[in-house]
């Protein structure tokens, strides 16, 4: 079946490119808005995207954002090569982190990331291994 | 409350954003976990951190918060109070430790973050 139309944003991901970490989001948020979509719909994709895109960022070594914006909803799939997940149940409950020091002292590693994502997203679907890495599904209705 | 008056509760000295200070803040939140950040704040809400770095002002864009006040006298680098400007939020700084700042702010009627909304996490 082929593909709903609809404005496709992507993103490559960099790992630990911290300066420029949330620009995607941002830029997503500033198209969705622009595209007619409420302030507090935008944010919820906004914080989809910016936590998947600070995961790929820390711990994944880079990934690639893929944001598809339609009239009734906006999805979001993130990949990546990184290590994977060993145990996405924990990693699924607030306050689990496996981030180092470094990054703590950022203001990151809350272990509020995945809870966040799942939170704001209307559909949210995870998938890792060590072997293929991370995959990420979110979709926010509008 | 408006900018201005925090501002002033606080003695806080502005760094970026005189043209603002007529903004209505109704909810703030002190924290320096930027995940929590965007875990307990609503859209329009203002925050206190001890956090200086861009990545605040990055959460306060993807959060939608209204302004941020930085605690202990502390002072944005370059290129966060340029990050700022360009995506239109102003900065405060305060001597006011975050617990004396929150305080302050409380206790003259600025509300906490209301609970969380959005779809629970039961994983």
């Amino acid at each position: 079946m082929p593909e709903e139309p609809g404005l496709i944003l992507e993103f490559p991901l960099e790992h630990y490119r911290f300066e420029i970490a949330g620009e995607a989001s941002s830029k997503i948020k500033q198209v969705v808005r622009q595209l007619g979509v409420n302030a507090q719909t935008a944010r919820r994709i906004s914080v989809c995207a910016y936590e998947a895109e600070l995961n790929a960022i820390i711990h994944a070594y880079g990934g690639f954002m893929r944001v598809r914006v339609l009239p009734d909803r906006t999805e979001l799939e993130v990949t990546d090569a990184g290590p994977g997940i060993p145990d996405i149940e924990a990693a699924m409950r607030e306050g689990f982190s496996t981030a180092p020091d470094n990054i703590r002292e950022m203001g990151f590693g809350a272990g509020m990331g995945l809870p966040n994502m799942a939170r704001s997203a209307d559909e949210f679907e995870i998938r890792s291994s060590p072997e293929n890495g991370t995959w990420i599904r979110m979709l926010v209705r509008h | 409350m408006k900018l201005f008056e925090i501002q002033q509760l606080l003695g806080a000295s502005q760094i970026w954003g005189q043209h603002c200070l007529d903004r209505e803040v109704a909810t703030a939140c002190g924290a320096d976990l930027m995940s929590d950040v965007l875990a307990f704040t609503k859209d329009g809400a203002l925050l206190l951190t001890g956090l200086t770095n861009p990545q605040v002002i990055r959460t306060a864009d993807v959060g939608g918060l209204t302004a941020i006040v930085f605690v202990r006298g502390k002072t944005p680098s370059p290129e966060a109070a340029e990050m700022a400007k360009s995506l239109d939020i102003p900065l405060f700084s305060t001597p006011c430790t975050l617990f004396e700042a929150c305080g302050i702010l409380f206790s003259q009627g600025l509300k906490p973050c209301p609970p969380r909304e959005g779809n629970s996490v039961d994983a």
